[in-house]
């Protein structure tokens, strides 16, 4: 084969090879990693992160604005310690609280800001106050037995 | 019956021994093959060649098979989340499956015996045929001549062959879910990238083939180079090739998936 | 008969002087103590019967083997005790040409020719050119340039790998059976070719063969190898009328004599009385 023939060929080859990657990065995936953008870390204590991973979104109305960095023990306190790196883009009140959530039934669990009222905004290393561990699920069958144990006797009109 | 068990056992302790023993002379071959790589990238040419035996020449199974994988995916995947009510997860099936494992364990599969083999048939027959001896004889190395070249282009070639059936295969499961059966084209796309991470999924993904790239080389450039000089030995050495490499690929799928997707 | 000039080399040069050379391979000694030599500008014959040891010692002057003991200088160099770059160096000064040819399949004979040019010279493409086709030329190819080897003869594909082996003016080349299987026409043309290269370029040939008829008719001398020894050796005219029964054997293609017809069997009536 001709020269010229065979580096079209392998020229071709090779733009479509990386334009098939291009496509697999960009329309497949999301490379809006929050690694790119700059960020600012606030950490959370909570009871139970539940099934929480790093890497996890925080969403706050909804909306993607950070991600889980690092996830750790505070062994004094016996609570999950989590790392949170926000987009700098978005600030939030010192009083934000920070609830772990589930989406959808069985789906992946993230965390969920809601914005309070404070005028003064979180920082780089800041610390959130108000919190609310998982629901586990093994926790809210034992409620609702322990419930429905309770109200016979009520609901009984005898 | 104890010598029957006895030979038995001493044959495939022997088979274990020289598998072994053949595993040390490739890896040696290996380091020879990297360090005779110089001519590979001074006279790009000669690579250039390679990726037109391995890569361009490997196009259309890769693209047809590609295809067909997406489109089963599609069909079968539909299947089994309708049963749950989630047909609108078939993006993320599709893709996921393709990325993470389909693509470069498939691609790799069928890179070793169309280009595998095709490596293992030239190198044998230029060794039988005395070819690899005349370049010795006239001062020329054919490790950097011969067989680095055809590492380097099949190395390349394989990752960007790996992410063309990815692609394809996704276009497949969308061609099958949206278009034929009606899962909705934007819960298809927009599930599929939100469950899709780059550094996880595809990267991941690219990593594999090149490992497999080179494991899949490696193996037919080793098995080529040491066949016997005759026809037979090399029709065995091809086939070799082909079962050697199968499962390599498999085995090092198992490690890396244990390794990738798992200790997160 | 003989239609070939032999000029008359007056030359002193010995290319290759072999002395008590041994080659074992493994535990088997193939070659038990060979006496060679050969000058600048002869063409030099190494007869045998098969496996007797006539391609080890092509090898061993080659450098593809190195000797076990014993002294072998190709151009007054020591082949038991040269390294990597000299062998590379040396190997530029010599050609082989393999049994078949040994033409690389994927490149035209044009591009075959130019192998060891483009590999080894800075020589810009137009020189190349004129080069290829001169050394075409003398193996009378220069039309077949844009021919692949597979649409080659087996007598033309030897002539390319030829024209291939002087590409880079060697001073020494090796034949490894140039004759087997060749029909008479090519037969003949192979001998005149290796005949006028030497005496025109003054290059050594040592030529490996059993072909009695086409190598008396154009060597200078000749050396039989059997049993990992030199069992005779002389010039054309001497072994012919030489009245030693294994060269008597050879020469003559008899039957039987020192090499025996019969392959070791147990007496012939015993075998037909086991049968019975």
């Amino acid at each position: 084969m001709q020269r010229a023939t065979l580096d079209l060929w392998v020229g071709i080859f090779v733009v479509a090879g990386l334009g098939a990657l291009l496509f697999l990065a960009l329309k497949v995936g999301n490379m809006t990693g929050f690694d790119s953008a700059s960020t600012y870390t606030v950490r959370a204590k909570f009871e139970n992160i539940g099934g929480l991973k790093p890497r996890a979104p925080i969403k706050s109305a909804g909306v993607v604005v950070g991600r889980v960095s690092d996830i750790s023990f505070d062994n004094g306190s016996y609570e999950a310690v989590v790392s949170m790196k926000l987009d700098s883009r978005f600030k939030f009140p010192k009083d934000t609280s920070a609830a772990i959530m589930t989406s959808g039934l069985l789906g992946e669990q993230y965390i969920a800001l809601e914005a309070g009222g404070e005028e003064k905004m979180l920082a780089d290393g800041d610390s959130l106050k108000l919190t609310q561990g998982a629901v586990v699920l093994e926790n809210l069958i034992g409620q609702f037995l322990y419930h429905k144990a309770d109200s016979p006797q009520e609901a009984d009109p005898r | 019956m104890m010598d029957f068990a006895q030979a038995g056992l001493r044959r495939i302790g022997r088979r274990i021994i020289d598998s072994i023993w053949r595993m040390g002379t490739a890896t040696r071959f290996l380091a020879l093959t990297l360090l005779h790589s110089g001519q590979s990238f001074s006279r790009f040419q000669l690579t250039i060649r390679e990726i037109f035996s391995a890569g361009v020449l490997s196009l259309i199974i890769i693209l047809v098979s590609g295809l067909f994988v997406g489109m089963v995916l599609g069909l079968q995947g539909y299947e089994t989340l309708q049963t749950y009510g989630s047909e609108e997860a078939l993006g993320i099936l599709v893709s996921l499956s393709l990325v993470r494992e389909l693509g470069p364990v498939v691609a790799a599969l069928l890179f070793a015996s169309r280009a595998g083999s095709a490596i293992t048939a030239e190198i044998g027959l230029m060794k039988a045929t005395e070819q690899i001896a005349a370049m010795e004889m006239m001062a020329v190395d054919p490790i950097a001549r011969v067989v680095a070249p055809r590492f380097w282009g099949a190395v390349i070639s394989m990752p960007l062959l790996a992410a063309l059936f990815s692609a394809m295969g996704i276009f497949g499961g969308y061609l099958v879910g949206v278009v034929l059966i009606g899962v909705d084209e934007g819960a298809f796309w927009s599930q599929m990238q939100a469950a899709v991470d780059f550094r996880e999924d595809i990267l991941n993904g690219v990593i594999k083939s090149v490992v497999f790239g080179v494991a899949v080389t490696v193996i037919a450039l080793f098995e080529g180079y040491d066949a016997p000089p005759t026809a037979e030995g090399v029709s065995r050495a091809t086939t070799r090739t082909v079962v050697t490499s199968s499962l390599a690929i498999l085995g090092l799928d198992f490690i890396l998936t244990a390794f990738m997707f798992s200790g997160v | 008969m003989g239609l070939l000039h032999r000029k008359t080399i007056q030359v002193s040069d010995i290319l290759i002087e072999i002395r008590d050379l041994y080659f074992a391979y493994g535990d088997r000694t193939v070659l038990k103590g060979i006496n060679l030599t050969a000058k600048r500008g002869q063409v030099i014959a190494i007869m045998g019967i098969s496996g007797g040891g006539k391609t080890t010692l092509l090898r061993l002057i080659g450098g593809a083997l190195r000797p076990s003991a014993g002294l072998l200088k190709v151009d007054g160099i020591d082949m038991s005790r040269i390294d990597h770059v000299g062998l590379y160096q040396l190997r530029r000064r010599m050609g082989m040409l393999f049994q078949f040819g040994a033409l690389f399949t994927d490149m035209s004979v044009f591009d075959n020719v130019a192998f060891p040019l483009r590999e080894h010279t800075d020589l810009p493409e137009e020189m190349i050119h004129d080069l290829v086709l001169m050394k075409l030329n003398a193996v009378g190819l220069r039309g077949a340039s844009g021919l692949m080897p597979s649409e080659l003869s087996g007598g033309m594909a030897r002539r390319v790998a030829l024209a291939r082996a002087i590409a880079l003016e060697p001073r020494l080349i090796l034949y490894d059976e140039p004759f087997a299987g060749l029909d008479p026409i090519s037969l003949g043309v192979t001998g005149n070719l290796i005949r006028r290269l030497t005496d025109t370029l003054g290059i050594t040939s040592i030529v490996v063969t059993h072909d009695i008829q086409e190598s008396l008719r154009m060597v200078d001398y000749v050396y039989f190898v059997s049993e990992g020894v030199i069992a005779a050796e002389g010039t054309p005219d001497q072994l012919r009328a030489s009245k030693e029964p294994f060269v008597h054997q050879f020469v003559h293609g008899e039957e039987d004599g020192p090499v025996p017809f019969h392959y070791p069997a147990p007496s012939y009536t015993a075998d037909l009385e086991l049968a019975a």
